[in-house]
Protein backbone atom coordinates (compact mmCIF):
# COMPACT_ATOMS: atom_id res chain seq x y z
CA UNK A 1 0.00 0.00 0.00
CA UNK A 2 2.86 2.24 0.89
CA UNK A 3 4.23 1.61 -2.59
CA UNK A 4 1.09 3.20 -4.00
CA UNK A 5 0.45 5.97 -1.50
CA UNK A 6 3.96 7.18 -0.81
CA UNK A 7 4.54 9.03 -4.10
CA UNK A 8 1.19 10.76 -3.85
CA UNK A 9 2.15 12.69 -0.74
CA UNK A 10 4.08 15.01 -3.06
CA UNK A 11 2.04 17.58 -4.86
CA UNK A 12 4.13 17.33 -8.03
CA UNK A 13 3.37 13.61 -8.16
CA UNK A 14 -0.34 14.23 -7.71
CA UNK A 15 -0.25 16.65 -10.61
CA UNK A 16 1.84 14.28 -12.67
CA UNK A 17 -0.59 11.43 -11.97
CA UNK A 18 -3.57 13.54 -12.99
CA UNK A 19 -1.77 14.72 -16.13
CA UNK A 20 -0.84 11.18 -17.10
CA UNK A 21 -4.44 9.98 -16.70
CA UNK A 22 -5.78 12.78 -18.92
CA UNK A 23 -3.07 12.35 -21.55
CA UNK A 24 -3.44 8.57 -21.49
CA UNK A 25 -7.17 8.76 -22.08
CA UNK A 26 -6.77 11.26 -24.90
CA UNK A 27 -3.92 9.45 -26.65
CA UNK A 28 -5.68 6.11 -26.28
CA UNK A 29 -8.79 7.53 -27.93
CA UNK A 30 -7.28 9.62 -30.74
CA UNK A 31 -4.62 6.96 -31.31
CA UNK A 32 -7.29 4.51 -32.49
CA UNK A 33 -7.82 6.64 -35.57
CA UNK A 34 -4.11 7.18 -36.06
CA UNK A 35 -3.72 3.40 -36.18
CA UNK A 36 -6.81 2.71 -38.31
CA UNK A 37 -5.96 5.43 -40.80
CA UNK A 38 -2.29 4.49 -40.94
CA UNK A 39 -1.26 7.96 -39.77
CA UNK A 40 1.63 6.82 -37.56
CA UNK A 41 4.26 8.34 -39.83
CA UNK A 42 2.37 11.61 -40.16
CA UNK A 43 1.93 11.64 -36.38
CA UNK A 44 5.66 11.25 -35.92
CA UNK A 45 6.25 14.03 -38.43
CA UNK A 46 3.83 16.29 -36.56
CA UNK A 47 5.58 15.62 -33.27
CA UNK A 48 8.87 16.67 -34.83
CA UNK A 49 7.48 19.61 -36.74
CA UNK A 50 6.13 21.34 -33.65
CA UNK A 51 9.58 21.36 -32.06
CA UNK A 52 10.60 24.87 -33.17
CA UNK A 53 7.35 26.13 -31.66
CA UNK A 54 8.18 24.41 -28.40
CA UNK A 55 11.67 25.91 -28.37
CA UNK A 56 10.51 29.41 -29.23
CA UNK A 57 7.87 29.54 -26.51
CA UNK A 58 10.35 28.01 -24.07
CA UNK A 59 12.87 30.74 -24.84
CA UNK A 60 10.17 33.39 -24.56
CA UNK A 61 9.31 31.96 -21.16
CA UNK A 62 5.79 31.03 -22.26
CA UNK A 63 3.92 27.77 -21.87
CA UNK A 64 5.23 25.43 -24.58
CA UNK A 65 1.61 24.75 -25.50
CA UNK A 66 1.31 28.08 -27.28
CA UNK A 67 4.18 27.64 -29.71
CA UNK A 68 3.51 23.96 -30.19
CA UNK A 69 -0.15 24.59 -30.91
CA UNK A 70 0.69 27.24 -33.51
CA UNK A 71 3.19 25.01 -35.32
CA UNK A 72 0.96 21.95 -34.92
CA UNK A 73 -2.01 23.64 -36.54
CA UNK A 74 0.13 24.94 -39.38
CA UNK A 75 1.66 21.55 -40.03
CA UNK A 76 -1.61 19.66 -39.87
CA UNK A 77 -3.07 21.99 -42.47
CA UNK A 78 0.15 21.65 -44.50
CA UNK A 79 -0.04 17.87 -44.50
CA UNK A 80 -3.66 18.05 -45.52
CA UNK A 81 -2.90 20.15 -48.56
CA UNK A 82 0.23 18.19 -49.39
CA UNK A 83 -1.76 14.96 -49.49
CA UNK A 84 -4.19 16.64 -51.85
CA UNK A 85 -1.68 17.50 -54.55
CA UNK A 86 -0.27 14.39 -56.11
CA UNK A 87 2.84 16.06 -57.48
CA UNK A 88 5.25 15.02 -54.75
CA UNK A 89 5.57 11.63 -53.18
CA UNK A 90 3.81 12.26 -49.91
CA UNK A 91 6.07 10.51 -47.42
CA UNK A 92 9.26 11.86 -48.93
CA UNK A 93 7.91 15.39 -48.75
CA UNK A 94 6.79 14.92 -45.17
CA UNK A 95 10.13 13.38 -44.25
CA UNK A 96 12.17 16.16 -45.80
CA UNK A 97 10.17 19.08 -44.45
CA UNK A 98 9.54 17.89 -40.93
CA UNK A 99 12.93 16.63 -40.01
CA UNK A 100 14.18 20.01 -41.23
CA UNK A 101 11.73 21.68 -38.84
CA UNK A 102 13.04 19.53 -36.04
CA UNK A 103 16.64 20.44 -36.86
CA UNK A 104 15.63 24.10 -36.94
CA UNK A 105 14.29 23.76 -33.40
CA UNK A 106 17.55 22.19 -32.23
CA UNK A 107 19.58 24.95 -33.90
CA UNK A 108 17.53 27.70 -32.28
CA UNK A 109 17.87 26.00 -28.92
CA UNK A 110 21.61 25.52 -29.30
CA UNK A 111 22.04 29.30 -29.45
CA UNK A 112 20.87 29.40 -25.83
CA UNK A 113 22.88 28.55 -22.74
CA UNK A 114 22.16 25.33 -20.81
CA UNK A 115 21.55 23.57 -24.09
CA UNK A 116 21.84 19.97 -22.97
CA UNK A 117 19.64 20.17 -19.92
CA UNK A 118 16.88 21.97 -21.78
CA UNK A 119 17.11 19.75 -24.81
CA UNK A 120 16.66 16.71 -22.62
CA UNK A 121 13.49 17.94 -20.97
CA UNK A 122 12.02 19.18 -24.24
CA UNK A 123 12.77 16.02 -26.17
CA UNK A 124 11.81 13.48 -23.55
CA UNK A 125 9.24 15.37 -21.55
CA UNK A 126 9.22 16.61 -18.02
CA UNK A 127 6.06 15.32 -16.44
CA UNK A 128 7.25 15.96 -12.92
CA UNK A 129 7.46 19.64 -13.78
CA UNK A 130 3.84 20.20 -14.84
CA UNK A 131 2.09 23.03 -13.09
CA UNK A 132 -1.51 23.27 -11.92
CA UNK A 133 -2.18 25.53 -14.89
CA UNK A 134 -0.71 22.96 -17.27
CA UNK A 135 -3.06 20.29 -15.92
CA UNK A 136 -6.06 22.55 -16.33
CA UNK A 137 -5.13 23.49 -19.91
CA UNK A 138 -4.46 19.84 -20.76
CA UNK A 139 -7.84 18.81 -19.36
CA UNK A 140 -9.64 21.55 -21.28
CA UNK A 141 -7.98 20.66 -24.60
CA UNK A 142 -8.56 16.96 -23.98
CA UNK A 143 -12.26 17.56 -23.44
CA UNK A 144 -12.55 19.58 -26.65
CA UNK A 145 -10.58 17.10 -28.78
CA UNK A 146 -12.35 14.04 -27.40
CA UNK A 147 -15.68 15.83 -27.72
CA UNK A 148 -15.16 16.61 -31.40
CA UNK A 149 -13.89 13.11 -32.14
CA UNK A 150 -16.83 11.42 -30.45
CA UNK A 151 -19.37 13.80 -31.98
CA UNK A 152 -18.06 12.93 -35.44
CA UNK A 153 -17.29 9.29 -34.63
CA UNK A 154 -19.72 8.03 -37.27
CA UNK A 155 -18.14 10.16 -40.00
CA UNK A 156 -14.52 9.48 -38.98
CA UNK A 157 -15.26 5.76 -38.87
CA UNK A 158 -16.80 5.75 -42.33
CA UNK A 159 -13.91 7.80 -43.67
CA UNK A 160 -11.36 5.43 -42.18
CA UNK A 161 -13.12 2.30 -43.41
CA UNK A 162 -14.44 3.35 -46.79
CA UNK A 163 -13.30 6.75 -48.10
CA UNK A 164 -14.87 5.93 -51.47
CA UNK A 165 -18.31 5.67 -49.97
CA UNK A 166 -17.72 8.73 -47.79
CA UNK A 167 -16.96 10.71 -50.91
CA UNK A 168 -19.80 9.32 -52.96
CA UNK A 169 -22.23 9.97 -50.11
CA UNK A 170 -21.27 13.63 -50.34
CA UNK A 171 -19.32 14.07 -47.10
CA UNK A 172 -16.77 16.92 -47.03
CA UNK A 173 -13.93 14.40 -47.02
CA UNK A 174 -11.08 16.88 -47.26
CA UNK A 175 -12.36 19.04 -44.42
CA UNK A 176 -12.86 15.97 -42.22
CA UNK A 177 -9.33 14.77 -43.03
CA UNK A 178 -7.81 18.10 -42.05
CA UNK A 179 -9.94 18.18 -38.91
CA UNK A 180 -8.69 14.73 -37.91
CA UNK A 181 -5.10 15.85 -38.45
CA UNK A 182 -5.77 18.89 -36.27
CA UNK A 183 -7.13 16.66 -33.51
CA UNK A 184 -4.07 14.42 -33.76
CA UNK A 185 -1.85 17.47 -33.74
CA UNK A 186 -3.57 18.91 -30.64
CA UNK A 187 -3.22 15.55 -28.90
CA UNK A 188 0.48 15.45 -29.65
CA UNK A 189 0.96 19.00 -28.49
CA UNK A 190 -0.70 18.57 -25.10
CA UNK A 191 1.18 15.31 -24.58
CA UNK A 192 4.59 16.79 -25.27
CA UNK A 193 5.13 17.76 -21.66
CA UNK A 194 4.52 14.23 -20.52
CA UNK A 195 6.70 12.21 -22.84
CA UNK A 196 8.36 14.73 -25.15
CA UNK A 197 8.69 14.91 -28.94
CA UNK A 198 10.63 11.72 -29.41
CA UNK A 199 8.46 9.37 -27.37
CA UNK A 200 4.97 10.76 -27.97
CA UNK A 201 4.27 8.52 -30.93
CA UNK A 202 4.55 5.45 -28.73
CA UNK A 203 1.78 6.71 -26.47
CA UNK A 204 -0.47 7.34 -29.47
CA UNK A 205 0.20 4.16 -31.42
CA UNK A 206 1.02 1.43 -28.88
CA UNK A 207 -2.21 1.36 -26.81
CA UNK A 208 -4.60 1.18 -29.81
CA UNK A 209 -2.38 -1.33 -31.57
CA UNK A 210 -2.54 -3.43 -28.41
CA UNK A 211 -6.30 -3.02 -28.18
CA UNK A 212 -6.71 -4.05 -31.82
CA UNK A 213 -5.05 -7.37 -31.00
CA UNK A 214 -7.60 -7.96 -28.27
CA UNK A 215 -10.86 -7.11 -30.04
CA UNK A 216 -12.53 -6.97 -33.45
CA UNK A 217 -14.97 -4.20 -32.57
CA UNK A 218 -14.18 -0.53 -32.92
CA UNK A 219 -16.15 0.52 -29.83
CA UNK A 220 -14.37 -1.99 -27.63
CA UNK A 221 -11.06 -1.16 -29.23
CA UNK A 222 -11.47 2.46 -28.18
CA UNK A 223 -12.40 1.56 -24.59
CA UNK A 224 -9.56 -0.96 -24.25
CA UNK A 225 -7.08 1.42 -25.84
CA UNK A 226 -7.97 4.20 -23.39
CA UNK A 227 -7.74 1.75 -20.48
CA UNK A 228 -4.32 0.49 -21.58
CA UNK A 229 -2.97 4.00 -22.14
CA UNK A 230 -4.19 5.25 -18.76
CA UNK A 231 -2.93 2.14 -16.96
CA UNK A 232 0.46 2.37 -18.69
CA UNK A 233 0.72 6.01 -17.66
CA UNK A 234 -0.11 5.37 -14.01
CA UNK A 235 1.93 2.18 -13.67
CA UNK A 236 4.84 3.67 -15.58
CA UNK A 237 4.85 6.72 -13.35
CA UNK A 238 4.92 4.58 -10.21
CA UNK A 239 7.70 2.43 -11.61
CA UNK A 240 9.75 5.46 -12.55
CA UNK A 241 9.28 6.94 -9.07
CA UNK A 242 10.39 3.80 -7.29
CA UNK A 243 13.13 2.82 -9.69
CA UNK A 244 14.37 6.37 -10.18
CA UNK A 245 14.07 6.18 -13.98
CA UNK A 246 12.95 8.78 -16.53
CA UNK A 247 9.16 9.03 -16.32
CA UNK A 248 8.23 9.42 -19.99
CA UNK A 249 10.41 6.56 -21.18
CA UNK A 250 9.23 4.28 -18.38
CA UNK A 251 5.60 4.97 -19.34
CA UNK A 252 6.36 4.10 -22.95
CA UNK A 253 8.07 0.86 -21.96
CA UNK A 254 5.10 -0.08 -19.76
CA UNK A 255 2.79 0.37 -22.76
CA UNK A 256 5.20 -1.66 -24.87
CA UNK A 257 5.12 -4.47 -22.30
CA UNK A 258 1.31 -4.54 -22.57
CA UNK A 259 1.62 -4.72 -26.35
CA UNK A 260 4.06 -7.63 -26.23
CA UNK A 261 1.85 -9.46 -23.74
CA UNK A 262 -1.16 -9.01 -26.04
CA UNK A 263 0.85 -10.04 -29.08
CA UNK A 264 1.77 -13.30 -27.41
CA UNK A 265 -1.47 -14.10 -25.64
CA UNK A 266 -4.38 -12.42 -27.45
CA UNK A 267 -7.32 -14.81 -27.97
CA UNK A 268 -7.73 -14.38 -31.72
CA UNK A 269 -4.72 -12.57 -33.08
CA UNK A 270 -2.07 -13.68 -30.59
CA UNK A 271 0.92 -15.85 -31.35
CA UNK A 272 -0.06 -18.54 -28.83
CA UNK A 273 -3.55 -18.92 -30.25
CA UNK A 274 -2.18 -18.78 -33.80
CA UNK A 275 0.23 -21.57 -32.96
CA UNK A 276 -2.55 -23.53 -31.28
CA UNK A 277 -4.82 -23.14 -34.29
CA UNK A 278 -2.13 -24.23 -36.74
CA UNK A 279 -1.29 -27.22 -34.60
CA UNK A 280 -4.89 -28.29 -34.26
CA UNK A 281 -6.15 -27.27 -37.63
CA UNK A 282 -8.64 -24.66 -36.45
CA UNK A 283 -8.15 -22.19 -39.21
CA UNK A 284 -9.82 -18.85 -39.24
CA UNK A 285 -12.58 -18.44 -41.75
CA UNK A 286 -10.39 -15.62 -43.11
CA UNK A 287 -9.92 -15.05 -46.78
CA UNK A 288 -11.94 -17.53 -48.71
CA UNK A 289 -11.08 -17.57 -52.35
CA UNK A 290 -13.43 -18.85 -54.93
CA UNK A 291 -12.43 -19.44 -58.48
CA UNK A 292 -13.03 -16.57 -60.85
CA UNK A 293 -14.66 -17.34 -64.15
CA UNK A 294 -13.12 -16.70 -67.49
CA UNK A 295 -14.80 -14.23 -69.80
CA UNK A 296 -16.44 -15.97 -72.68
CA UNK A 297 -19.49 -15.79 -74.86
CA UNK A 298 -21.81 -18.50 -76.02
CA UNK B 1 -26.53 9.23 -72.94
CA UNK B 2 -29.78 8.84 -71.06
CA UNK B 3 -30.53 5.90 -68.79
CA UNK B 4 -34.21 5.25 -68.06
CA UNK B 5 -35.07 4.82 -64.37
CA UNK B 6 -35.35 1.22 -63.30
CA UNK B 7 -32.98 -0.10 -65.92
CA UNK B 8 -30.10 -2.45 -65.30
CA UNK B 9 -27.08 -1.29 -67.26
CA UNK B 10 -24.14 -3.57 -67.89
CA UNK B 11 -20.94 -1.52 -68.19
CA UNK B 12 -18.47 -3.51 -70.26
CA UNK B 13 -15.11 -3.01 -71.92
CA UNK B 14 -11.57 -4.34 -71.80
CA UNK B 15 -9.24 -3.76 -68.84
CA UNK B 16 -8.33 -0.11 -68.56
CA UNK B 17 -11.27 0.95 -70.70
CA UNK B 18 -12.63 3.16 -67.91
CA UNK B 19 -15.43 1.11 -66.37
CA UNK B 20 -14.40 1.79 -62.78
CA UNK B 21 -13.47 5.35 -63.62
CA UNK B 22 -16.89 6.02 -65.11
CA UNK B 23 -18.64 4.55 -62.07
CA UNK B 24 -16.48 6.59 -59.73
CA UNK B 25 -17.07 9.75 -61.72
CA UNK B 26 -20.81 9.17 -61.51
CA UNK B 27 -20.48 8.50 -57.77
CA UNK B 28 -18.55 11.75 -57.37
CA UNK B 29 -15.46 9.94 -56.09
CA UNK B 30 -13.45 11.18 -59.05
CA UNK B 31 -14.07 14.56 -60.58
CA UNK B 32 -15.24 14.52 -64.17
CA UNK B 33 -12.95 16.44 -66.51
CA UNK B 34 -15.90 17.50 -68.54
CA UNK B 35 -19.59 16.82 -68.76
CA UNK B 36 -22.13 16.45 -66.00
CA UNK B 37 -24.24 13.76 -64.42
CA UNK B 38 -27.89 14.37 -63.73
CA UNK B 39 -30.14 12.15 -61.65
CA UNK B 40 -33.81 12.70 -62.23
CA UNK B 41 -32.97 15.97 -64.00
CA UNK B 42 -30.95 17.47 -61.12
CA UNK B 43 -27.17 17.43 -60.65
CA UNK B 44 -26.22 14.20 -58.94
CA UNK B 45 -23.91 15.88 -56.40
CA UNK B 46 -26.92 17.63 -54.90
CA UNK B 47 -28.44 14.27 -54.08
CA UNK B 48 -25.32 12.30 -53.24
CA UNK B 49 -27.04 10.39 -50.47
CA UNK B 50 -29.27 8.69 -53.05
CA UNK B 51 -26.29 7.10 -54.79
CA UNK B 52 -25.05 3.78 -53.44
CA UNK B 53 -21.61 2.55 -54.46
CA UNK B 54 -20.57 -1.07 -54.00
CA UNK B 55 -16.76 -1.15 -54.26
CA UNK B 56 -14.52 -3.85 -55.66
CA UNK B 57 -13.57 -6.32 -53.00
CA UNK B 58 -9.87 -5.52 -53.28
CA UNK B 59 -10.56 -1.90 -52.36
CA UNK B 60 -11.91 -2.74 -48.91
CA UNK B 61 -9.80 -2.97 -45.76
CA UNK B 62 -11.00 -6.33 -44.40
CA UNK B 63 -8.92 -5.94 -41.23
CA UNK B 64 -10.93 -2.96 -40.07
CA UNK B 65 -12.54 -3.68 -36.68
CA UNK B 66 -16.20 -3.77 -37.76
CA UNK B 67 -18.87 -6.44 -37.97
CA UNK B 68 -21.10 -7.10 -40.97
CA UNK B 69 -23.93 -5.23 -39.26
CA UNK B 70 -21.67 -2.24 -38.55
CA UNK B 71 -20.87 -2.05 -42.26
CA UNK B 72 -24.52 -2.21 -43.27
CA UNK B 73 -25.37 0.47 -40.71
CA UNK B 74 -22.88 2.77 -42.46
CA UNK B 75 -25.47 2.94 -45.22
CA UNK B 76 -27.74 4.72 -42.75
CA UNK B 77 -25.16 7.34 -41.68
CA UNK B 78 -26.03 9.85 -44.36
CA UNK B 79 -29.80 9.54 -44.07
CA UNK B 80 -29.48 9.88 -40.28
CA UNK B 81 -27.39 13.04 -40.58
CA UNK B 82 -24.69 14.71 -38.49
CA UNK B 83 -24.52 14.35 -34.71
CA UNK B 84 -27.17 11.65 -34.57
CA UNK B 85 -26.79 7.93 -33.99
CA UNK B 86 -28.33 4.89 -35.60
CA UNK B 87 -31.48 3.99 -33.68
CA UNK B 88 -33.60 0.90 -33.37
CA UNK B 89 -35.23 1.44 -36.76
CA UNK B 90 -31.85 1.70 -38.46
CA UNK B 91 -30.65 -1.48 -36.82
CA UNK B 92 -33.85 -3.22 -37.83
CA UNK B 93 -33.31 -2.09 -41.42
CA UNK B 94 -29.74 -3.35 -41.36
CA UNK B 95 -30.76 -6.74 -40.02
CA UNK B 96 -33.56 -6.99 -42.57
CA UNK B 97 -31.15 -6.20 -45.41
CA UNK B 98 -28.72 -8.86 -44.21
CA UNK B 99 -31.61 -11.30 -43.99
CA UNK B 100 -32.70 -10.55 -47.55
CA UNK B 101 -29.16 -11.23 -48.74
CA UNK B 102 -29.05 -14.56 -46.97
CA UNK B 103 -26.83 -13.40 -44.11
CA UNK B 104 -29.50 -13.35 -41.40
CA UNK B 105 -28.10 -14.00 -37.94
CA UNK B 106 -24.51 -13.43 -39.04
CA UNK B 107 -24.45 -9.66 -38.48
CA UNK B 108 -22.30 -9.91 -35.37
CA UNK B 109 -19.38 -11.55 -37.17
CA UNK B 110 -16.25 -9.67 -38.10
CA UNK B 111 -16.10 -8.87 -41.82
CA UNK B 112 -13.00 -10.99 -42.39
CA UNK B 113 -14.92 -14.09 -41.32
CA UNK B 114 -17.02 -14.24 -44.47
CA UNK B 115 -16.35 -15.75 -47.87
CA UNK B 116 -15.75 -13.47 -50.83
CA UNK B 117 -19.31 -13.78 -52.08
CA UNK B 118 -20.72 -13.11 -48.65
CA UNK B 119 -18.51 -10.05 -48.31
CA UNK B 120 -19.96 -8.70 -51.54
CA UNK B 121 -23.43 -9.34 -50.18
CA UNK B 122 -22.66 -7.31 -47.03
CA UNK B 123 -21.89 -4.32 -49.23
CA UNK B 124 -25.03 -4.94 -51.27
CA UNK B 125 -27.00 -4.91 -48.02
CA UNK B 126 -25.38 -1.58 -47.19
CA UNK B 127 -26.48 -0.22 -50.55
CA UNK B 128 -30.06 -1.36 -49.89
CA UNK B 129 -30.39 0.48 -46.56
CA UNK B 130 -29.27 3.71 -48.22
CA UNK B 131 -32.66 3.72 -49.97
CA UNK B 132 -30.89 4.78 -53.16
CA UNK B 133 -32.18 5.95 -56.52
CA UNK B 134 -29.01 4.76 -58.23
CA UNK B 135 -26.81 1.77 -57.37
CA UNK B 136 -23.31 1.43 -58.79
CA UNK B 137 -21.73 -2.02 -58.62
CA UNK B 138 -18.03 -2.26 -59.42
CA UNK B 139 -17.16 -5.79 -60.55
CA UNK B 140 -19.51 -7.51 -58.11
CA UNK B 141 -19.18 -10.91 -59.74
CA UNK B 142 -15.40 -11.24 -59.64
CA UNK B 143 -14.54 -14.48 -57.94
CA UNK B 144 -17.97 -15.33 -56.56
CA UNK B 145 -19.84 -18.57 -57.01
CA UNK B 146 -23.13 -19.37 -58.71
CA UNK B 147 -25.20 -19.27 -55.56
CA UNK B 148 -23.90 -15.82 -54.64
CA UNK B 149 -24.57 -14.60 -58.14
CA UNK B 150 -28.14 -15.78 -57.85
CA UNK B 151 -28.68 -13.77 -54.67
CA UNK B 152 -27.18 -10.73 -56.37
CA UNK B 153 -29.37 -11.05 -59.44
CA UNK B 154 -32.50 -11.33 -57.35
CA UNK B 155 -31.59 -8.13 -55.52
CA UNK B 156 -30.72 -6.29 -58.70
CA UNK B 157 -34.02 -7.29 -60.28
CA UNK B 158 -35.91 -6.29 -57.13
CA UNK B 159 -34.22 -2.88 -57.13
CA UNK B 160 -34.98 -2.36 -60.81
CA UNK B 161 -38.64 -3.24 -60.37
CA UNK B 162 -38.77 -0.68 -57.56
CA UNK B 163 -37.60 1.95 -60.06
CA UNK B 164 -33.96 2.05 -58.92
CA UNK B 165 -31.39 2.33 -61.68
CA UNK B 166 -28.49 -0.11 -61.44
CA UNK B 167 -25.13 0.18 -63.19
CA UNK B 168 -22.96 -2.94 -63.11
CA UNK B 169 -19.35 -2.84 -64.27
CA UNK B 170 -18.40 -6.36 -65.17
CA UNK B 171 -16.02 -8.55 -67.10
CA UNK B 172 -18.57 -11.26 -67.42
CA UNK B 173 -20.27 -10.92 -70.78
CA UNK B 174 -22.60 -13.85 -70.09
CA UNK B 175 -24.01 -11.91 -67.17
CA UNK B 176 -24.66 -8.95 -69.38
CA UNK B 177 -26.47 -10.95 -72.01
CA UNK B 178 -28.72 -12.60 -69.47
CA UNK B 179 -29.43 -10.02 -66.83
CA UNK B 180 -29.27 -6.46 -68.13
CA UNK B 181 -31.76 -4.24 -69.89
CA UNK B 182 -29.09 -1.93 -71.32
CA UNK B 183 -25.45 -2.16 -72.30
CA UNK B 184 -22.82 0.53 -72.01
CA UNK B 185 -19.76 -0.39 -73.99
CA UNK B 186 -16.50 1.45 -73.23
CA UNK B 187 -13.03 1.52 -74.64
CA UNK B 188 -11.53 4.75 -73.25
CA UNK B 189 -14.54 6.41 -74.86
CA UNK B 190 -18.16 5.51 -75.30
CA UNK B 191 -18.38 2.79 -77.97
CA UNK B 192 -22.06 2.07 -77.74
CA UNK B 193 -25.03 2.46 -75.46
CA UNK B 194 -28.51 1.07 -75.87
CA UNK B 195 -30.95 -1.71 -75.01
CA UNK B 196 -29.16 -5.02 -74.57
CA UNK B 197 -31.28 -6.71 -77.23
CA UNK B 198 -30.13 -4.33 -79.98
CA UNK B 199 -26.73 -3.15 -78.69
CA UNK B 200 -25.14 -6.30 -77.33
CA UNK B 201 -24.05 -7.52 -80.73
CA UNK B 202 -20.90 -9.10 -82.16
CA UNK B 203 -20.18 -5.85 -83.99
CA UNK B 204 -20.26 -3.76 -80.79
CA UNK B 205 -18.12 -6.26 -78.93
CA UNK B 206 -15.54 -6.30 -81.71
CA UNK B 207 -15.44 -2.51 -81.65
CA UNK B 208 -14.87 -2.45 -77.90
CA UNK B 209 -12.67 -5.48 -77.38
CA UNK B 210 -10.89 -5.71 -80.72
CA UNK B 211 -9.36 -9.13 -81.11
CA UNK B 212 -9.59 -9.95 -77.41
CA UNK B 213 -12.97 -11.59 -77.59
CA UNK B 214 -14.23 -14.48 -79.63
CA UNK B 215 -17.91 -14.40 -80.35
CA UNK B 216 -19.76 -17.65 -80.88
CA UNK B 217 -23.31 -17.25 -82.03
CA UNK B 218 -25.70 -19.56 -80.36
CA UNK B 219 -27.84 -21.54 -82.79
CA UNK B 220 -31.36 -20.69 -81.70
Amino acid sequence: MNWLSEPLQYEFMQRAMLEVVIIGALCGLVGCFVVLRGLAFIGDALAHAVFPGVVLSYIAGQSILIGAMAFGTLTAAGVGFLSRSRRVSEDSAIGVVFVAFFALGVVILSRQGGFNRDLGSLLFGNILGVSRGDVIVTAAIAVVVAGILLALLKEFTLLAFDPTMAKSAGYPVFALDVLLLLLVSATIVVSLQTVGNVLILALIVTPPATARLLTDRLGRMMVVSVAIAVASGVIGLYLSYHAGTAAGATIVLTATAAFVAALVMAPNHGMVSGYWQRRHGHHHAHHFHEEGEAVHLD
Amino acid sequence: MRVPAGSVVGVIGPNGSGKSTLLKAIAGVLRAQRGEVLLGGRPIREQASRVAFVPQREEVNWDFPVTARDVVLMGRYRPIGWLRWPGRDDRRMADAALEVLGLGGMGHRHISQFSGGQQQRIFMARALVQEPALVLLDEPFTGIDVQNRQVFHERIQALASAGVTVLVATHDLDEVAETTTHVLCLNRALVAFGPTATTFTPATLKAAFGGQVAVFEQPR
